[in-house]
């Protein structure tokens, strides 16, 4: 068609084609479709942009957007982006594959998601990994079906109040309607309380219990005894984790959890707005075939070579339709591919040198804060990663405000009106400083 | 040609029952095993499990199918074949001679609404 | 394509670093001040590589892979179009990278105008109110517009609408979708024409059904006809309807689901709106409701916003296409699947013969070469010797309604002599498999690695890689 590069059908290629197929007109070819369902007006579409066109139309969206330097954590995390993972996320090659199903010319994709799994069950301490799924919050709400599915007959899932606010919300939407029912275990001193635990597992029906690693708070859990009451109760015990810090902290696996879920991005994934980030979800071998989600293995070919399958596929919605449990029939698979690169990078020293730079500015700017007269503690020697909350002296919204203004995000309200911030290794210590001085105004 | 043994009972499903006193053993028919193709893998019930006939006691998985197990009689299972679920390629090589769980029948009675041998031909050939 | 059998473990040394992080000063307190019970007990064993061990050995896997640059996929129901370069450009812009989500409105114009823009482009392409961008994928989108159709019912405390209809035909992601929104799933016939048969559709419609879910054009590219006297019937019984947006690509730009009488629907910008598959996601699954149904669609299925990036994708592909171009979209893709059918249909068993949409099916080769004690070629046979000849497979063994279903869709973007290309091939596959099936059951030939033993596979999970396990 003359004029646009996305169509490359001339005049006379359509004649041609319309006259093998019998037809005279391309509107012909929906006769089939009753008259009055076609179309007729113009569309409300406004008119076709050059590509310069819609380069500039962005850059003006762009440059609304004001530029802020993020101080700011629950859920998205500002970390750094080495050069190297856009240039081999953006390979054509591995951009504008379609799902590995067909294995002999997909090899690419299936090594790269194999050692995807194989990097997550090390981070995790679990036995398998699947092939990744849409974000942390709904690879938590899985788990939490997969639970009431192993738990036969038991219907109700625990949830810690200490958990990310949207990770929680996500979960009560799928159980919602998967008729699931949520009960929340209290807080204690900022961590999710083990008597708390102990007494809503009385009831029986509890197929599974959701726990952060490290909660909305900032605050790494001490989860000693949790797995021992939870297996006691024949639940499954989930851990909800940022895969970035579980380089250095205890892993899901010895806290005895059987399943470890969370949101990738915080391995080196740009914050975007939310998304496409990836959520992982790891399990003990027990659950394998509970696990949802596509699962890549390993095998052979004929001529003995070692190649990459999907695997495993018949707990999936294609083979099981609605005896399926779950619908998930893709993964975040180039995400998948950016944490992958992303590890390979940092290796298991630069995952550590990274947490201790986070902790070693976040505690920085805590005790600064404090200095400034404007917050009180929270939960004195609470210990935390990168993230912390603080009680301000003065009003949030003046608060965030002033930052705003002077090009920072931060200052984040929680449900029970804490302020929260979140350092990363992003953050240099004359960022720091300068936020310190812009609250001391 | 599928193999079919008399003496057994059958159920439309396609689970054989060999009787042993009050004891069902329970397995799934030649004709079952080539419908699926190669097994890779049999989800079991645990000893102790309690089981209504018609109940869903488990699964057959292939490459690219799966299909469930019902159970043709009522009872508690008592005993699971540990060497199938091992090696489910033994259901292909014989059915008949691998079985997957042993039920002590609630309700022998129930056996009366399964197929003969006859029968099941009939219905594998239909 | 050549084969690289590396893992990236196994270029592993110890004290390689790949990372550019400022080192940590000598006074510093680090991770070791925690409490040892909150800490792990042994590094994880991920890989010590240079950087350039990384690149090289990702471009390696990169090139046993097959993408849209590469080469055609007549890939059915995926609408594996071209992924335009400036959508790339525009995604990665640094204005939107940094966007914290949790950022107040106010703080994010740019982001809200994307937000408010799409919306109202994909309203008025396919007729619905609104959109909610959250859903991540197509599934995602079906999941999310059965919960919004039960809670429209739950409202209304009409409590026991639990009950979906579901073609025999839908892909399957639909009764999965339905079964984890907690819906019973009620199947519904297709006739010897291949569509939804209403008069078995009409004594299944009580009180107790909640909606009906339709791809229209169906799985077999055909327009459901009987539309509007699907639409009357269901509505009538208090139903509603969902259209399943996987098959929207040949109705861009000549008809809308909302005018057809649809309730709810999702979209894959991953397949009608040209953002790349990226090897199985991300993608994003918008879903757009009626003017009814506008209270019920903010729910919380995903953590923030979407998938911004390839929200943004999506729009700058609608911008360049505008109101000039978007008629043309769905009738060239009609029109290259049509001609594909028309020059195969002598070779290749085609079941139903009228005028398709995007996609057709054919049901297996009319001449397998079966024969003598010799296997004929079969659906398989025939998409692994495509391989050789440097094409993606078609969807094969789907819809389930025949045995050896093929299912070809070659979208707009595709040229005539592309597909000439493709035709010419499965001509001569065709010719292959009637003078030797062997040479189609031994494909493909020229591929980086031979069919894999998926049952060895399934049976001995090898799910990560063990150091020093060559398995």
């Amino acid at each position: 068609m003359a004029g646009f590069p996305y169509f490359p059908q001339t005049d006379e290629d359509i004649r041609l084609m319309l006259n093998r197929i019998g037809v005279s007109s391309l509107d012909d070819l929906y006769a089939d479709v009753p008259a009055d369902y076609i179309y007729k007006g113009e569309y409300d579409l406004q008119d076709a942009m050059t590509e310069q066109e819609v380069r500039s139309f962005f850059e003006d969206l762009a440059s609304r957007n004001p530029r802020l330097t993020v101080f700011a954590g629950s859920g998205a995390y500002d970390h750094y982006t080495p050069s190297v993972i856009p240039y081999i996320t953006q390979r054509s090659e591995f951009l504008t594959a379609y799902t590995p199903y067909q294995c002999e010319i997909s090899q690419g994709t299936l090594r790269y998601i194999f050692e995807y799994q194989s990097m997550i069950c090390t981070l995790t301490g679990m036995d398998v990994s699947n092939a990744s799924m849409y974000d942390g919050p709904t690879a938590a709400a899985e788990a939490m079906r997969m639970a009431v599915v192993s738990g036969r007959k038991k219907g109700t899932v625990l949830l810690s109040k200490t958990l990310l606010p949207h990770v929680r919300r996500v979960v009560e939407t799928y159980s919602r309607y998967y008729g699931i029912k949520t009960a929340y275990i209290e807080t204690l001193s900022g961590q999710t309380s083990a008597d708390g635990l102990k007494e809503l597992l009385c009831s029986g029906d509890v197929a599974g219990v959701l726990v952060p690693s490290v909660n909305r708070y900032g605050i790494i859990e001490n989860l000693t005894g949790f797995a021992d009451m939870i297996h006691e109760a024949k639940a499954m015990f989930v851990l909800y984790c940022d895969p970035s810090t579980l380089s250095v902290l205890r892993t899901p696996s010895e806290w005895g959890a059987d399943v470890a879920v969370g949101d990738g991005q915080s391995l080196g994934i740009p914050l975007c707005y939310g998304g496409p980030y990836v959520g992982f979800m790891s399990c003990r071998k027990e659950y394998m075939r509970k696990l949802p989600g596509r699962i890549v293995g390993q095998t052979k070919d004929a001529a003995g070579r070692r190649s990459f399958v999907l695997t495993l596929q018949a707990r999936e919605q294609h083979i099981r339709r609605e005896k399926a449990t779950s619908n998930i029939c893709s993964n975040e698979s180039l995400m998948a591919l950016w944490v992958t690169v992303y590890m390979s990078l940092m290796g298991p020293e630069g995952m550590k040198r990274l947490n201790d730079i986070c902790f070693e500015r976040s505690h920085y700017l805590y005790n600064e804060l404090l200095k400034t007269g404007k917050f009180r503690e929270v939960f004195p020697g609470a210990p935390f990663l990168k993230e912390f909350v603080m009680e301000p002296l003065t009003s949030v919204s003046g608060l965030q405000k002033r930052l705003y203004d002077a090009g920072f995000f931060g200052a984040l309200e929680t449900e029970d009106g804490y302020v929260s911030f979140c350092v990363t290794e992003k953050r240099t210590k004359e960022e720091i400083d300068r936020l310190v001085a812009t609250i001391n105004g | 040609m599928n193999k079919i043994i008399e003496g057994l009972k059958y159920s439309e499903t396609h689970e054989w029952v060999r009787v042993e006193g009050n004891v069902a053993v329970i397995g799934v028919t030649d004709f079952a095993q080539k419908e699926m193709g190669d097994i890779t893998y049999i989800d079991c019930p645990e000893v102790d499990d309690e089981l209504e006939k018609g109940e869903e006691f488990g699964a057959l998985e292939s490459v690219k199918a799966s299909s469930d197990l019902f159970c043709p009689v009522s009872g508690v299972v008592i005993e699971v074949n540990n060497a199938v679920v091992d090696s489910p390629e033994l259901v292909n090589s014989d059915a008949f001679a691998n079985w997957i769980i042993k039920i002590e029948m609630s309700n022998p009675s129930e056996l009366e609404s399964l197929m003969d041998a006859s029968a099941y031909k009939a219905l594998t050939e239909k | 394509m050549k084969y690289y059998d590396k893992l990236i473990f196994e270029l592993s040394r110890k004290g390689r670093t790949g990372f550019s992080l400022p080192a940590s000063s000598s006074d510093s307190i680090g991770t070791e001040t925690l409490p040892a019970v909150l800490r792990r007990s042994s590094a994880p064993a991920l890989p010590e590589v240079s950087e350039l061990d990384v690149v090289r050995h990702y471009t390696n896997l990169s090139q046993m892979n097959f993408g849209v640059d590469t080469g055609f996929y007549p890939l059915g129901s995926c609408t594996m179009k071209y992924n335009p370069k400036i959508n790339e450009e525009i995604a990665s812009m640094p204005a939107f990278q940094g966007l914290h989500p949790l950022q107040a409105e106010w703080t994010t114009p740019g982001a809200k105008a994307v937000y408010e823009g799409m919306d109202r482009a994909l309203a008025a392409i396919t007729g619905m109110k609104h959109f909610t961008f959250r859903p991540c994928a197509g599934a995602h989108g079906e999941l999310t517009g059965l919960m919004i159709i039960r809670e429209y019912h739950i409202s209304r405390g009409d409590l026991k609408r639990t009950r979906i209809i579901v073609p025999d035909s839908a892909h399957g992601t639909n009764p999965a979708s339905a079964a984890v929104c907690g819906l019973e799933i009620v199947e519904v016939k297709s006739n010897a024409d291949g569509l939804v048969d209403v008069n078995d559709l009409k004594p299944l419609l009580d009180d107790t059904i909640a909606g009906i879910m339709m791809t229209n054009p169906n799985t077999l590219g055909l327009f459901e006809k009987d539309i509007r006297r699907i639409a009357e019937l269901v509505h009538e019984a208090g139903g509603l309807l969902y259209y399943d947006g996987a098959n929207m690509n040949p109705l861009i730009g000549m008809v809308r689901p909302g005018d057809m009488g649809f309730d709810v629907m999702h979209l894959n910008l991953h397949k009608s709106f040209s953002t790349p598959h990226g090897g199985g996601g991300p993608g994003s699954g918008p879903v757009g409701v009626c003017a009814r149904l506008v209270p019920f669609l903010d729910l919380c299925v995903s953590g923030f916003h979407g998938n911004f990036g390839v929200i943004l994708r999506a729009y700058a592909y609608i911008l360049m296409l505008g109101k000039q171009n978007v008629g043309m979209c769905g009738k060239l893709a009609t029109l290259g699947a049509n001609y594909i059918k028309e020059s195969l249909k002598d070779l290749y068993k085609l079941p139903v013969s009228s005028i398709c949409k995007h996609e057709f099916v054919f049901d297996g080769l009319v001449n397998d070469g079966s024969g003598e004690g010799k296997e004929g070629a079969t659906t398989l046979d025939v998409a692994k010797r495509l391989l050789d000849y440097g094409y993606h497979a078609p969807t094969i063994y789907f819809p389930l309604l025949f045995h050896q279903s093929i299912m070809i869709e070659p979208t707009e973007t595709e040229s005539k002599e592309t597909l000439d290309g493709f035709i010419e091939v499965m001509r001569t596959i065709a010719g292959e498999a009637a003078a030797n099936p062997d040479i189609l059951h031994g494909a493909p030939h020229n591929t980086p690695i031979g069919r894999p033993d998926e049952t060895l596979a399934a049976r001995n999970p090898i799910l990560k890689y063990q150091d020093g396990c060559d398995c």
